[in-house]
């Protein structure tokens, strides 16, 4: 919960408040609206990755960034933990 | 060094090690009794044990694992409170699994919802959300708990729940701060940490300059660390070299996810929903000023603690429960009389058993070599 995971951005819905990420594969809806900044425009943060903690992207990171971060939580174990949190909880997406 | 050859870079996690170790040496009261570094994160207590970085530090170094896990810290009374809501009619409540396991005073959510309570497990306060829109003839609960990392999430559902006008969706506000809690920390009688490792997310949210008063006041370093074990040992370098300097300064490590400014977006949110505690109970350390935040007038509809009349009751820590001095770096688990008998990760007594990122669940599952060498 409070280490994120990384997550791809594939769609941004009306109004950029909410949107897709695949994370690890998995599609999950998520909020975007802390990502914005005023010379981010919405359309741009598609295909980018984010640090996303409980269904909230946080931060954008580049794409190694988010792959040392995966490979860091399989390794402490917390990667299966929040997977199968975003699975019980469904991938409203 | 066994561990290093895991590193992503093991050629400069050895070069950091031997800096690391060099400038302990030139610390003259190293030698006297180690320094005292806390990380504050419950995230870097995780990462510290399953790559056993303590056993690579110079003996100048001893780490002592802080109160930063959000589980850990979670008094048995408002565990009690939880299960009070969660028993009352038609109420769905809802919680990240973290917290299903923490013993209250006479059970857990887990136990409650085996005994035919409503409890789910969500992802996210969104799916909190969903499950209200999905029932509006129930009343869901979601239980908010978490540093600043968290916040600005349950925030923004707050926003989004008064924008769809929802009137069956409840937060039950756990959120804790981390400022003050240092300050209960640095204020302690006897306290002896000499630097910090700063936590990584909730800097990600709140930024730098939050810290300042650690460095200004206290003359204490603090360094916001990521957590890869080379982030972490290069953040303890940075630590070192202040210490060795002479200089007390608040430094970031973790520049790549953590701004200078932090979230303004997020922040913005928190401080539109919440609004400062005068006083938080904190399992193991008491009741600390300001440590926790609350709903604001103008979403107190969306307040579990005014809808259910909420009692937070104070219940003390079980007798043989050393959880705060564990917490404050007095003790180490091995030296709490429950632990490893009474107390496992299976039949937690104290919180810091619950959760994977809690001290003495860490000792328990990477740390038992460390303890006969320690004890
Ligand atoms: S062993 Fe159990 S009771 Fe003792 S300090 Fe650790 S968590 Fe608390």
């Amino acid at each position: 919960m409070c280490l994120g995971i990384p997550g791809q951005i594939i769609e941004v819905k009306e109004g950029g408040q909410f949107g897709v990420a695949s994370i690890l594969g998995v599609k999950r809806e998520v909020n975007l609206s802390c990502v914005y900044t005023p010379d981010q425009p919405e359309a741009a943060v598609i295909g980018s990755w984010a640090l996303i903690h409980v269904g909230f992207a946080m931060s954008l990171i580049d794409e190694d960034e988010a792959q040392r971060t995966l490979e860091i939580l399989k390794e402490i174990g917390e990667l299966q933990e929040e997977m199968d949190a975003i699975a019980q909880s469904g991938s409203r997406a | 060094m066994k561990y290093v050859d895991e590193f992503r870079d093991p050629a400069l996690a050895r070069k950091v090690l031997k800096k690391l170790h060099e400038v302990v040496a030139d610390i003259p009261r190293a030698k006297e009794r180690p320094l005292q570094i806390m990380e504050v994160c419950g995230g870097h207590t995780h990462s510290i044990f399953r790559y056993g970085l303590e056993g690579l530090l110079p003996k100048g170094i001893e780490m002592v694992h802080g109160p930063g896990c959000p589980v850990c810290v979670l008094p048995m009374g408002r565990v009690d409170d939880c299960i009070t809501i969660a028993e009352q009619p038609d109420v769905i409540f809802t919680t990240f699994g973290d917290a299903m396991r923490v013993p209250g005073s006479k059970k857990s959510l887990q136990q409650a919802s085996a005994e035919g309570c409503d409890v789910r497990m969500v992802y996210s306060p969104m799916d909190a959300l969903a499950i209200a829109r999905e029932n509006p003839h129930k009343r869901v609960v979601f239980f908010g708990l978490g540093f600043e990392t968290t916040m600005p999430s349950t925030a923004l559902t707050v926003m989004q729940a008064k924008r769809e006008g929802l009137n069956n969706f409840y937060l039950f506000c756990n959120h804790i701060t981390i400022i003050p809690t240092m300050k209960a920390i640095l204020d302690e009688p006897g306290m002896s940490i000499d630097g910090f490792l700063g936590p990584g997310h909730v800097s990600m949210v709140i930024g730098k300059q939050p810290y300042n008063f650690i460095a200004s006041h206290y003359n204490r370093p603090l360094v916001v660390a990521g957590f890869e074990p080379l982030d972490i040992l290069q953040s303890l370098l940075m630590v070192v070299e202040q210490l060795r300097d002479g200089r007390a300064e608040v430094e970031n490590q973790y520049a790549r996810i953590v701004p200078e400014q932090g979230n303004l977006h997020a922040m913005a949110a928190v401080n539109e929903v919440f609004e400062v505690r005068e006083h938080f109970e904190w399992r193991g350390l008491g009741s600390i000023a300001e440590s926790g935040v609350k709903i604001r007038q103008g979403f107190e509809q969306f307040d579990a603690e005014r809808a259910f009349s909420v009692a937070t009751l104070q219940v003390e820590d079980p007798k043989s429960c050393q959880c705060g001095e564990v917490l404050k770096g007095a003790l180490k688990p091995w030296d709490c009389t429950a632990f490893g008998e009474d107390c496992t990760p299976e039949t937690p007594v104290g919180a810091l058993m619950v959760s994977t990122e809690g001290a003495c669940s860490a000792y328990y599952s990477y740390g038992k070599i460390d303890v006969h060498q320690a004890g």
